[in-house]
C-alpha cells in the first residue's frame, strides 16, 4: 500500500509540475526564424581595399558591430557568430522590415574621430576630423606607460593633417565614433606632429585592446558578401510551426495509445514517462536558452521515437521473462537488468553520431545535433530510470501480479 | 507473433537477400552515376523561392509574370497554397525585393515568402562536411562496438548501416527526389536508428552466445535465428511507432520537412530489414569463417 501511495504521489507531483509550468514554458520557448519569420545570412568577409587574409580580431570586431547595429534596429536577440576564418553568420527572427535591416548590415564599419569645434553648444561632437581610412592599417596596438597603465598607440598616414588637427584641438576632446556610437573621447594633450599618438584613460587592458581592435577595423574595414541567405515570411513561418506541431500531437497520441494497448501496465507507465520526457526536454531547452527551429523539432519528434523504443525494449523484455515462467517481480528484475545494457549500448552509439554532427555540422546540422544529444540524455533519465522506478513501485505493491496486466496471455507462459 | 517466427531460418533466408542487396547496390551506383542527385538549393547555387498564397493563383499568369521580370532561367511548380520557384542564378537583394513587391501587388497582398540563396562554394562545403560526418561517425561506431562487442559485430554493423544510407541515397537519385540539407540530417538520423536496431539484435546474440554450446555450424545458426526471433516483436513495434511519427511529419508537417520525413520512412524500413537480413547473417558468416582458424592453430604448433 505504501508503495502504491508513493507511486500515486510521484505521478501526481510530476503531472502537477507539468501542468503548472507548461504554459509558461511553451510561451518562453524561443522560436527560430523558420518558425516565426526572419532571416539568416552567411557573409564572407574581405578587406574593403586590396586582398589578403582577414585577421581574427577584425572578424570578431565586425561581428560585434553587426550585432550592435542589429540591436539598434530593435529586433529581438540577433544571433551573430563567426565561422571559420572569414565568415559571419547572422540570424534575426521576427523582423518586420527586413530590407532596412539587411541594408544596414551590409555597410562596412565606419570609424570617425570627431571634435566639437564650431558646433552649437548642445550639438556635441559634430565635426568629423578623421576617418578610419586615415589610420595606418593594423598599427593600433596596446602599449604600457611607466606606471604599467594600458595605452593605445596609433599611427596616421598623413602626418601634417594630424599635426594640424591636434594643434588646433589642444585641450579639447577628440571623440572616437564607430557607426555613430561614441566609444571614447580623449582630450588632446599636445600637438602631435610625427604621426604617432597614444590614447590613455582606458581602465582595463581588455578595454584598451577592444578600442585598438576597433581602430584597426576602421582602418581596414571588411566588406561583406552574402554567401547564403534564407528569409522566411512571418505567416509562412507560423504555418510551418502549426503544421509541425499538429504532426507532433497526432503522432504522440497514436504512439501513447499503441503503448497502452500493446503493453498494458508497462505501457501505462511508459506513457507517463514519455510525457515527463517531453516536458523535461522543453525545460532543458528553456534553461539552455536554446532556439527551437524546424530541424530541432524534427530531432524532437525522433527523440520521442527513441524514447518509445526504450520503453518497448524494457516492456518486451519483461514480457519475455514472464513467458519463460518467471514470477512478475523476478521477471521485472531480470528484464530490467537485461534491457538496461541493450539500451545503454544503443544510446551511446547514438551519442557518437550526435557528437560528430555537433562538431562537424554548421547551422542547421548543429541545431539538430544539440536537440538530438539532449533528447538522448534526457531519455536515459526518464525512460530508463524513471520507468524502472515506477514499475518497481507498482510491482512490489503486490497488487498487479496478473500476467495479463503485462500483455502476456496465460496460454503463452511456458512452465519452468 | 513471436511464436510464428520462432522456427524461421533467418540465416538461410539471408542468402537471396545478400544477392538482392548486391544487385541493388550496383543499381544504386548506376543510378547515381547516370542520373546523379537532384540537388536542391542547399547543394547547388541559385535561389529558391517558396510563396505561400492565401488564394489560388493561375499558373500561366505566374509564368507570364516571371518571364516579364527578367530574373534568368527558372523552373517552378505551383499548388493550391504554394508556389515554388527555382532560379538558376542567385538573385540579388534588389531582385528579391522586386519579386516580393511585384508579386504582392499583382497576385496576392498577403502572400508570404521564403527565399533561399546559396553560393556554390558553400553548397559544396556543406555536402563534403556531411560526408565527413558520416565517415567519422562510422569510425566512431566501429570503435565503440568493437570495444563493447567484438570486431566482427562492428564490421557487420557498419556494412549494414552504410548499405541503408546508400540505399536511401540511391532511391532519392532514382526517383529524382530533391536533396537538401534536411536530407543529410535524415541520413544521419537513419544511421543512428539503424545502429540502434543492429545493436539490439547483436546484444541478444552476445547474450545467447554465453549459454550456447557451439559445436557445429548449425549451433551458431541456431543462436542467430533465436536471437533475431526473440527481438523481432521489439523490432517491428519500434519501426511501427517511429515510422508512424515520420509518416505524421510527412503528412501534416511543414513543406520543409517533407523530404526529410520521406527519407526517414525509407531509412527506417530498410534499416530494420537490413539489421535482420544483412547485419546478423553477415556476422554469422564472419564468425563461421573464423572458426576453423581457431582449431587449426594449436595443430600447427604441435
Amino acid at each position: 500500500m505504501k508503495r502504491l501511495l508513493t507511486f500515486v504521489l510521484v505521478v501526481v507531483v510530476a503531472f502537477g509540475a507539468m501542468i503548472w509550468t507548461s504554459p509558461g514554458l511553451l510561451n518562453s520557448t524561443k522560436l527560430g526564424l523558420d518558425l516565426k519569420g526572419g532571416f539568416e545570412i552567411l557573409y564572407e568577409a574581405q578587406p574593403l581595399t586590396g586582398s589578403g587574409p582577414v585577421s581574427k580580431e577584425s572578424l570578431i570586431e565586425t561581428a560585434k558591430s553587426l550585432e550592435d547595429r542589429a540591436n539598434k534596429t530593435g529586433v529581438s536577440e540577433p544571433e551573430v557568430t563567426t565561422e571559420g576564418e572569414n565568415r559571419i553568420r547572422i540570424k534575426i527572427a521576427g523582423v518586420s522590415d527586413e530590407a532596412t535591416v539587411r541594408e544596414m548590415m551590409k555597410k562596412p564599419a565606419e570609424l570617425e574621430f570627431r571634435s566639437a569645434s564650431g558646433c552649437a553648444a548642445d550639438a556635441g561632437y559634430c565635426k568629423v576630423e578623421l576617418l578610419g581610412s586615415d589610420f595606418v592599417e593594423g598599427a593600433a596596438e596596446v602599449v604600457y606607460d611607466n606606471l604599467n597603465n594600458p595605452l593605445i598607440s596609433i599611427k596616421v598616414k598623413d602626418k601634417e593633417k594630424f599635426g594640424e588637427i591636434t594643434t588646433r584641438l589642444v585641450g579639447q576632446n577628440l571623440a572616437i565614433y564607430l557607426d555613430d556610437e561614441m566609444l571614447s573621447d580623449p582630450v588632446v594633450q599636445q600637438p602631435l606632429t610625427d604621426g604617432n599618438a597614444t590614447i590613455s584613460g582606458q581602465r582595463t587592458i581588455a578595454e584598451a585592446k577592444e578600442l585598438a581592435d576597433v581602430i584597426n577595423l576602421g582602418a581596414l574595414p571588411l566588406s561583406l558578401t552574402e554567401k547564403y541567405s534564407q528569409s522566411v515570411g512571418a505567416t509562412l513561418g507560423q504555418k510551418s510551426l502549426e503544421e509541425t506541431a499538429l504532426a507532433g500531437i497526432v503522432a504522440s497520441i497514436v504512439i501513447l495509445l499503441f503503448m497502452l494497448v500493446f503493453y498494458r501496465l508497462p505501457g501505462f507507465i511508459a506513457c507517463i514517462c514519455l510525457l515527463v520526457f517531453v516536458w523535461l526536454l522543453l525545460a532543458v531547452f528553456w534553461m539552455m536558452n536554446a532556439t527551437l527551429t524546424l530541424p530541432g523539432i524534427a530531432a524532437f519528434i525522433l527523440g520521442i521515437g527513441i524514447a518509445v523504443d526504450t520503453n518497448i525494449i524494457t516492456a518486451e523484455r519483461i514480457k519475455d521473462e514472464i513467458r519463460n515462467g518467471k514470477s512478475v517481480s523476478s521477471a521485472l528484475r531480470s528484464g530490467n537488468k537485461n534491457s538496461f545494457r541493450t539500451v545503454i549500448d544503443a544510446h551511446i552509439t547514438n551519442i557518437i553520431v550526435g557528437a560528430v554532427l555537433y562538431f562537424i555540422g554548421q547551422g542547421t546540422v548543429k541545431g539538430f545535433a544539440v536537440v538530438h544529444l539532449a533528447s538522448i540524455i534526457i531519455n536515459i533519465v526518464t525512460n530508463l530510470f524513471l520507468t524502472r522506478f515506477l514499475l518497481q513501485l507498482i510491482v512490489k505493491s503486490g497488487r498487479f501480479n496478473k500476467p495479463s496486466y503485462y500483455g502476456v496471455k496465460e496460454s503463452e507462459i511456458r512452465a519452468l | 507473433m513471436r511464436y510464428k517466427w520462432q522456427n524461421f531460418n533467418f540465416v538461410k533466408a539471408a542468402r537471396p537477400v545478400f544477392i538482392a542487396a548486391i544487385i541493388l547496390v550496383l543499381a544504386g551506383i548506376v543510378s547515381i552515376s547516370v542520373f546523379g542527385m537532384n540537388y536542391g538549393i542547399d547543394f547547388k547555387s541559385g535561389s529558391s523561392v517558396d510563396i505561400s498564397v492565401s488564394k489560388p493563383v493561375e499558373k500561366a499568369k505566374v509564368e507570364e509574370f516571371l518571364n516579364s521580370e527578367d530574373f534568368g532561367k527558372y523552373t517552378f511548380t505551383s499548388g493550391e497554397e504554394r508556389i515554388s520557384i527555382r532560379f538558376e542564378e542567385a538573385l540579388t537583394e534588389a531582385q528579391q525585393q522586386k519579386l516580393d513587391a511585384d508579386f504582392k501587388s499583382k497576385f496576392d497582398e498577403s502572400a508570404s515568402f521564403e527565399i533561399n540563396i546559396v553560393d556554390v562554394e558553400i553548397a559544396k562545403e556543406q555536402e563534403l562536411n556531411a560526408l565527413y560526418g558520416i565517415l567519422i561517425a562510422s569510425v566512431g561506431i566501429v570503435i565503440y562496438v568493437a570495444i563493447r562487442f567484438e570486431w566482427r559485430f562492428a564490421i557487420s554493423a557498419v556494412i549494414s548501416l552504410l548499405f541503408v544510407a546508400f540505399m536511401v541515397i540511391s532511391i532519392f537519385s532514382f526517383f529524382r527526389l530533391e536533396v537538401n540539407l534536411p536530407f543529410i540530417l535524415a541520413i544521419l538520423t537513419i544511421i543512428g536508428y539503424s545502429i540502434n536496431d543492429t545493436v539490439v539484435i547483436f546484444d541478444r546474440i552476445r547474450e545467447n552466445l554465453r549459454f550456447a554450446k557451439l559445436k557445429t555450424d548449425a549451433d551458431l545458426t541456431e543462436v542467430v535465428n533465436t536471437s533475431i526471433s526473440q527481438t523481432l516483436t521489439r523490432s517491428i513495434n519500434t519501426v511501427i511507432t517511429v515510422a508512424f511519427a515520420a509518416i505524421c511529419l510527412f503528412a501534416f508537417g511543414s513543406e520543409a520537412l517533407k523530404m526529410f520525413s520521406l527519407a526517414m520512412i525509407l531509412g527506417l524500413l530498410i534499416g530494420a530489414a537490413s539489421s535482420i537480413f544483412i547485419a546478423s547473417p553477415l556476422w554469422h558468416l564472419l564468425r563461421r569463417k573464423a572458426k576453423p582458424h581457431k582449431t587449426a592453430k594449436p595443430q600447427n604448433a604441435s
